[in-house]
């Protein structure tokens, strides 16, 4: 549209720059040390004190001297050992485990015709032996069901006990949460191993594995998530008389609810991947056919099962993240 | 040089972002961009090292047109261009130093930038650059431990290592407390008297466009309105360019304390 | 009084409550009646309180004997193979998820298509248990370690690559935008702008998985899978408590330590 009236007035000053920047490859360095130098000596003073004056373009020259120069020295490199060492513990670590595990890349490569074997033996899935798997998916799902109810229903008092803002003091908040993280410790699986070898094979020792790790993922997620919830409305029923109950039921309780009752979701979409696999002890559920039919050979059927559970596995997912979306 | 021909930007949803820009940028001005927030200054300026694509006209720097690169010709014409944001755009978990470094990737060849083996004179370089924005001594810190104004100082530094014949910077100061702001515009200032940088900067105060730049340039709806030397831009052209008469907030100066203020300090 | 009550009545009106809600409860309730006549509560095995004594006096006077033995198949090996095997299983699982990581993260400039399917088939890798894919690496590779490392390494895949999206997803693109802006090329861009930035997140999701992954290994032992797990099902079967509870004991410890080390290490990274 239009060009710049003054656009000329600085030519030669910029000519001599741009011969300059085209050659700063070859002497990269040096390059705004240099230009620097030759205005450096206009001033010395180095503070960038605050000008009152509003005009900034007189004050640019005391500016330009700009603390260039070596006249500040430079801080040192950080040393660079910790790095080094990080990284040979992780290694060391890594190769250890190889070694303990007897890994190898060969090995893998070996036994991948196995694998595949294997996968062409699953395919085609045996869809008819679906009719028989429905009442052990049932009973998965059963068990998953209670034992998140019951975890649920224990998990209220202890979680309660362990939020350090509504606990009435350290000597009794911090034992709780030790055994609470004692418990957490144990997985489900293993749970169900022990409550079979005391109560027998069945359903009942896999629901009461889900009951004790669904009290011990929903105890610790329901404390800290009290740990957060504004005190504003605790002092208020405090400052109206309320007794500690009242205080709950007024003050924390609808803080909580929805993060509580999205949290139970949470924890059954777990339970219920985690049931399916219980039966591998002899936990009740669809588990145990991976046994039965891995036993006899027929990846078939064991393709089936897997795929029922993938199945069911997602549409709970499905159904319990909706649901959950809706809660918050 | 910088030409803009016939430049023009239409967003999908049909809105001018440009329309029909005729600009040439002698090297080593100092050129604000002023006009109200939507009039297409942020556009402006990103188009010319194409963080926006345009829809019509060219632009050609040093005669070549970006518009028309890509792959590594566009790498290298970007090279030569800094830029230098509102949100400084620093990774501020890495050291001021790599953030500096970083500016010197253009110049290596990927493995080595991948190894972290910058050559001595680049290291040299970043020093002399953060030296230059008199911030030296953090050299080591994480830019997370910096103040704002510090951020933008090793920003101005990446764009000083990069050795970059044009520097844009995209409303450098609006995050900025009025006194870091005109440390930061000294530095650039600076910077474009001692080595003859071309500085392209985006303004939202009115007042530092007057105190800092050359030439000043007016855009509204995507049009220029107003271009030419400082002296021009009177307060009744500025009034055109905003389509009203200046506001206070306009001008940086509302938002410095008083003389008599500062004086106490000091 | 009575007048000034019946004026606000008319004024406010009780919002109606969702006309489906008593539906919702029938329904949970028809649910619970179902899932409680499904189980057989058949009795409890007569044994079961004396075994249970057992095993918490096991836990309390466990065989110190088994801690150590020298020639093999104790309880120090047994627990560091279970460490060793969640250490390499969380390894090959990070370097397995970075490519889908990247894959299944929605970034700007990328069809959703891509991303979906990216976090689809994560989706599909983490609702495989774990266990199932030990027995399946199990025919592999045999009725080893190696096998509980593989199958923990691909199951992580599915959790890890979705977190690592996550973390990839809400980075800042200031500073990708800065390295554009320098003449950057992809490879540049992505060492100096984006690895930098997630870092942190990346050792901090991997320390957790690598918490959890020492929980799975624990139980693979169970198919045979190597660790811990081995042992205890056989002292569990051959009704050794003894065992049973220093098997316990040790698990506990070494989680309670890993859980303290890891959290310790993740606060850092923060």
């Amino acid at each position: 549209m239009n060009t710049n009236p003054r656009a000329n007035t600085k030519t030669t000053n910029t000519d001599a720059t741009n011969t300059d920047a085209t050659n700063s490859k070859a002497h990269t360095g040096t390059n705004i040390y240099t230009r620097a130098d030759a205005s450096a000596s206009t001033s010395a003073n180095h503070n960038a004190s605050i000008n009152t004056n509003a005009n900034t373009n007189a004050r640019l020259s005391t500016n330009l001297s700009g603390q260039v120069g070596l006249n500040r020295s430079r801080p040192p490199a950080p040393g660079k050992l910790k790095h080094y060492l990080t990284a040979a513990i992780i290694l060391l670590l890594l190769w250890g485990s190889a070694v303990d595990t007897d890994a190898s890349l060969s090995k893998l490569i070996q036994g991948s015709p196995n694998m595949l074997d294997l996968l062409r033996e699953m395919f085609p899935p045996k869809w008819s032996y679906f009719d028989n798997i429905v009442p052990a998916m049932l009973e998965t799902i059963r068990m998953a069901l209670i034992g998140t109810t019951f975890g649920a229903i224990l998990a209220v008092p202890v979680a309660l006990l362990c939020a350090s803002n509504l606990s009435r003091s350290a000597w009794i908040y911090q034992p709780v949460r030790f055994l609470l993280n004692l418990v957490r410790t144990i997985p489900d699986l293993l749970l169900a191993a022990i409550f079979v070898a005391i109560f027998g094979l069945g359903p009942l020792p896999g629901m009461m594995a889900l009951t004790v790790f669904s009290f011990g993922l929903i105890a610790k997620l329901t404390y800290e998530a009290l740990e957060t919830i504004d005190r504003g409305p605790l002092e208020a029923m405090t400052s109206v008389g309320a007794t500690s109950v009242q205080r709950i039921a007024f003050g924390v309780v609808p803080q909580i609810q929805a993060h509580f009752i999205s949290y139970v979701l949470y924890t059954f979409e777990i339970n219920v991947r985690a049931a399916a696999v219980l039966g591998l002890v002899g936990a009740g559920g669809i588990g145990h056919y991976y046994e039965v039919t891995l036993g006899f050979l027929e990846y078939d059927k064991t393709c089936m099962i897997i795929l029922f559970t993938l199945a069911v596995v997602l549409l709970i997912d499905y159904v319990s993240t909706k649901l959950r979306e809706k809660m918050l | 040089m910088i030409e803009l021909r016939n430049v023009s930007k239409t967003y999908p949803n049909g809105t001018k972002g440009l329309d029909q820009i005729n600009l040439k940028i002698e090297p080593g001005e100092f050129v604000a961009i002023v006009g109200l927030s939507g009039a297409g200054k942020s556009t402006l300026l990103r188009s010319m090292n194409r963080l926006h694509d345009i829809s019509e006209g060219d632009i050609l720097i040093d005669g070549k047109s970006i518009t028309q690169a890509a792959g590594k010709p566009l790498r290298l014409i970007r090279r030569n261009i800094g830029m230098i944001f509102q949100s400084f755009n620093l990774v501020k978990r890495s050291s001021v130093l790599r953030n500096v470094l970083a500016g010197r990737v253009g110049y290596h060849s990927t493995l080595r930038t991948l190894f972290g083996r910058f050559p001595e004179a680049d290291v040299e370089l970043a020093f002399q650059a953060l030296e230059r924005v008199n911030i030296v001594e953090k050299a080591y810190a994480r830019a997370d431990q910096l103040s704002g104004g510090q951020q933008q100082r090793v920003a101005i530094a990446r764009v000083l290592a990069q050795e970059a014949k044009i520097i844009l910077a995209d409303e450098p100061v609006a995050s900025l407390d009025p006194l870091t702001t005109k440390q930061v515009m000294d530095d650039l200032k600076r910077i474009n008297v001692e080595l003859g940088i071309t500085t392209i900067v985006n303004l939202h105060f009115i007042d530092l466009a007057r105190s800092y730049a050359t030439r000043i340039i007016g855009l509204r709806a995507g049009q220029v309105v107003f271009d030419g030397p400082v002296s021009e831009a009177t307060d009744e052209r500025f009034a055109e360019i905003y389509g009203r008469a200046i506001d206070r907030e306009e001008l940086l100066a509302s938002r410095l304390p008083g003389p008599q203020v500062l004086e106490a300090q000091a | 009084m009575t007048t000034n009550a019946t004026t606000w009545r008319h004024k406010v009106q009780k919002p109606k409550k969702n006309r489906y809600r008593w539906l919702i409860y029938v329904l949970l309730l028809l649910l619970y009646i179902w899932a409680f006549a499904g189980i057989p509560f058949d009795g409890i095995k007569e044994t079961a309180g004396q075994i249970t004594k057992s095993i918490l006096s096991g836990l309390f006077s466990p065989d110190w004997n088994y801690v150590y033995l020298p020639d093999g198949e104790d309880l120090l090996r047994g627990l560091l193979e279970t460490l060793t095997i969640s250490i390499l299983g969380t390894f090959v699982s990070t370097l397995v998820c970075l490519p889908f990581a990247f894959w299944a993260a929605a970034n700007r400039g990328k069809s959703r298509f891509v991303s979906g399917s990216g976090k689809m088939l994560l989706s599909f890798v983490r609702t495989f248990p774990e266990i199932v894919m030990a027995l399946l690496f199990i025919k592999a590779v045999g009725p080893n370690a190696f096998a509980g490392v593989l199958a923990l390494g691909l199951h992580s895949v599915g959790m890890l690559g979705k977190l690592f999206a996550d973390e990839i997803e809400n980075m800042d693109h200031g500073p990708t935008e800065a390295l554009i802006a320098a003449g950057a090329n992809r490879l540049q861009i992505l060492w100096y702008a984006v690895l930098p930035q997630v870092l942190p997140g990346f050792l901090s999701y991997t320390l957790y998985r690598f918490e959890i992954n020492l929980r799975s290994a624990t139980i693979l032992g169970v198919i045979g899978a190597g660790g811990i797990g081995t042992p205890l099902i056989f002292a569990l079967s051959s009704r050794d408590w003894d065992r049973v509870g220093i098997i316990l004991l040790g698990i506990i410890v070494m989680i309670t330590l890993v859980d303290w080390i890891s959290g310790y290490l993740r606060k850092k990274l923060v």
